[in-house]
């Protein structure tokens, strides 16, 4: 303490009870803080776990997503034919076409894995409105997600961690998971039986997660929707597709874009009154009303590295007026994961073109 | 600057107070849903961009009654040490009340995201998308709202000071309200 007199005489005068109240609001508010934070509570799942998680699976993912590691950016157009207008307000469902930077990828940690390694495949698009307004989704060729809470979704990923010494994941831990969670068993029953596919052309990406659609009389609908495919799928098997080569997937895009643009419909599906809005291990009845809202062309492909697609972030979120997010846990769990895996990958952009990022890593 | 009185305007005090809850909520509301997955994540973001960029206009509107009014004077037997400490953390607080908004807005910018404040209301970029400028302004962001927390936590710990051992009147020069307790 400096000693001018002033001071010394406030000093004098001071009760230790003053300061010790002062000490102890300042004690508050920054545990307060503390607490906000997360500071206190290590057991809290924070987005920056969840993507350490999903960037220890093998490979070295350093300036590349955390997941989904391994793609392919396209860029194209969004046909919008009206139909969807009566759902939601959304521009981009007003007729009209509208430009899409998009990609397709392969769900792995890894961005150097051979495309054969990946069952679970994705297109992210972003169909942009004049006005501004952006619509990201980010699609899987699943028929519903392995589990419907992001708790269950990080066990998962670490049980499914590769060990160093076997290079494969504990098949203990495997079985524990699956005994602990039954709802997994829908994705796993189509992991084991659905045909695996050659092109990324022959399937169709689903949006999994519920979101809800408001018309212009500002009521609200559940929905989910589709990218379907227009070509038929050829069953194939994942051997055939590892002996086309580790970059299979991507080279057949392109040489199929060289012979002129592929397509999609998207399908929106209405849920019905008691059909599970938060819970994306549960597939919808077969028989919901299905809108298509217009047809994706896609023109052309461009590797990740110098494409349009390698700086966006697919988050879900990023939605138009007229499209909401459901109460989906996982859903809401998906943006502030997507942010962190952006941040990072952003940061090291820089680092991986200079040679400062680990060996093994592509770019 | 006119007269000098020994309180802050109406408007003054009634910003200043206004402010202070909506900076410390966007404090907590900031780490709170940067560490978090829950559904809590969506809630908390939407409010924190439409009231970051109200703070921006109020702090405009702060620092123009600032220059008008002017503030009232320190208590004379002050020591210097402890005005210069004051002179710089109000300086700080309106440097960083002024920086963290703009900030935000451009680090979102540099992401390439829409920046939606509610509804339809949205803001266009300041900045064209960039890897670099966005790794830039976000540790910028984070960091300077650390550093925000900090001298608020001074600034706290200093009225706290005058209105509980010096008594000296400083605080009712914002809270006239406060009864100021017989030295
Ligand atoms: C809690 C669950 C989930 C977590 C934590 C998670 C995490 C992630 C992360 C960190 C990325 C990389 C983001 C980036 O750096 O841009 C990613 C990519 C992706 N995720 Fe998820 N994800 C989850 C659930 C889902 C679901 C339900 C879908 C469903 C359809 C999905 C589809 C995708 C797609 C398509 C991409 C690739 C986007 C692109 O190509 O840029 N994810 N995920
Ligand atoms: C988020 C929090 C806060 C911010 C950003 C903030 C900011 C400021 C600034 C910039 C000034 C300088 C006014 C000027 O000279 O133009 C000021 C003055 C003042 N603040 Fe705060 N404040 C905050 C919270 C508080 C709190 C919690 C208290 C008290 C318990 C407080 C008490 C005061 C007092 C007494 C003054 C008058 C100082 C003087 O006479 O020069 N402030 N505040
Ligand atoms: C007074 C104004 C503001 C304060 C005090 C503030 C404070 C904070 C804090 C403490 C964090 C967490 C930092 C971390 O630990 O990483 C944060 C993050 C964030 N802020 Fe602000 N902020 C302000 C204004 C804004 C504005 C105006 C916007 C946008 C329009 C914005 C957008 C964001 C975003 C998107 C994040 C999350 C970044 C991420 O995903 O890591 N902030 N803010």
């Amino acid at each position: 303490m400096p000693r001018s007199p002033t001071t010394m005489a406030a000093i004098r005068r001071l009760q230790p009870g003053r300061l010790t109240v002062i000490g102890t609001v300042l004690a508050v508010v920054a545990g307060s803080f503390a607490y906000a934070g997360g500071w206190l509570s290590p057991d809290r799942i924070s987005p920056e776990r969840v993507v350490n998680a999903l960037s220890a699976r093998g490979g070295n993912p350093v300036g590349h997503r955390r997941n989904h590691s391994k793609g392919i950016c396209f860029t194209g157009q969004f046909e919008a034919n009206g139909a969807g207008a009566g759902l939601s307000t959304a521009s981009v469902l007003a007729a009209g076409r509208y430009p899409v930077t998009g990609r397709f990828a392969i769900a792995t940690g890894d961005p150097a894995a051979p495309d054969a390694s990946g069952r679970v495949r994705s297109m992210a698009i972003r169909i942009a409105a004049p006005n501004g307004q952006e619509w990201r989704s980010g699609m899987n060729n699943i028929p519903v997600f392995p589990v419907a809470t992001v708790e269950a979704f990080y066990e998962q990923v670490l049980a499914a961690r590769a060990l160093p010494a076997t290079g494969k994941p504990d098949p203990e831990a495997l079985r524990a998971f699956a005994a602990r969670h039954p709802e997994a068993a829908a994705f796993n029953q189509w992991a084991r039986t659905a045909p695996w596919t050659t092109s990324f052309a022959e399937e169709s990406y689903n949006s999994l997660n519920a979101f809800r659609f408001i018309d212009a009389a500002g009521l609200r609908r559940s929905v989910r929707w589709s990218m379907r495919a227009t070509l038929p799928q050829a069953a194939s098997s994942q051997e055939a597709l590892a002996r086309l080569g580790p970059d299979a997937l991507e080279q057949d895009l392109e040489t199929r874009l060289q012979a002129g643009p592929l397509r999609w419909h998207l399908v929106v599906t209405i849920a019905g009154p008691d059909d599970p809005t938060e819970d994306a291990t549960r597939a919808w009845p077969a028989d919901r009303e299905q809108v298509d809202v217009g047809t994706l062309i896609v023109e052309r492909a461009q590797d990740e590295a110098t494409g349009p697609c390698r700086d966006i972030n697919y988050d879900p979120l990023v939605l138009p007026t007229g499209i909401e997010p459901s109460a989906d846990p996982i859903l809401l769990a998906r943006s502030p994961a997507y942010a962190n895996s952006f941040t990072r990958r952003e940061a090291e952009q820089g680092r991986a073109a200079t040679g400062m990022a680990k060996p093994g890593d592509r770019s | 600057m006119n007269a000098r009185s020994d309180r802050f305007t109406p408007l003054q005090r009634g910003l200043h107070w206004l402010m202070a809850a909506m900076i410390l909520a966007m404090l907590f509301i900031g780490v709170g849903m940067v560490s978090t997955v829950s559904p809590r994540y969506w809630q908390l973001v939407s409010i924190h961009k439409p009231l970051g960029i109200s703070l921006l206009l109020l702090v405009l509107i702060r620092l123009w009654q600032r220059w008008r009014h002017g503030a009232p004077p320190l208590p004379e037997d002050l020591p210097w040490w402890q005005r210069a400490a004051a002179l710089a953390s109000h300086v700080a607080l309106y440097a960083l009340m002024l920086a963290m908004p703009l900030i935000g807005w451009a680090m979102l910018s540099a992401a390439g995201y829409p920046i939606v404040l509610y509804g339809p209301l949205r803001l266009p970029p300041v900045l064209p998308q960039d890897a670099g400028l966005y790794t830039l302004l976000h540790r910028a962001h984070a960091a300077l709202a650390y550093l925000l927390f900090l001298v608020i936590l001074l600034h706290l710990g200093a009225a706290l000071f005058h209105a509980l051992i010096r008594r000296d009147g400083v605080l009712q020069s914002m809270a006239p309200w406060i009864r100021r307790p017989a030295a």
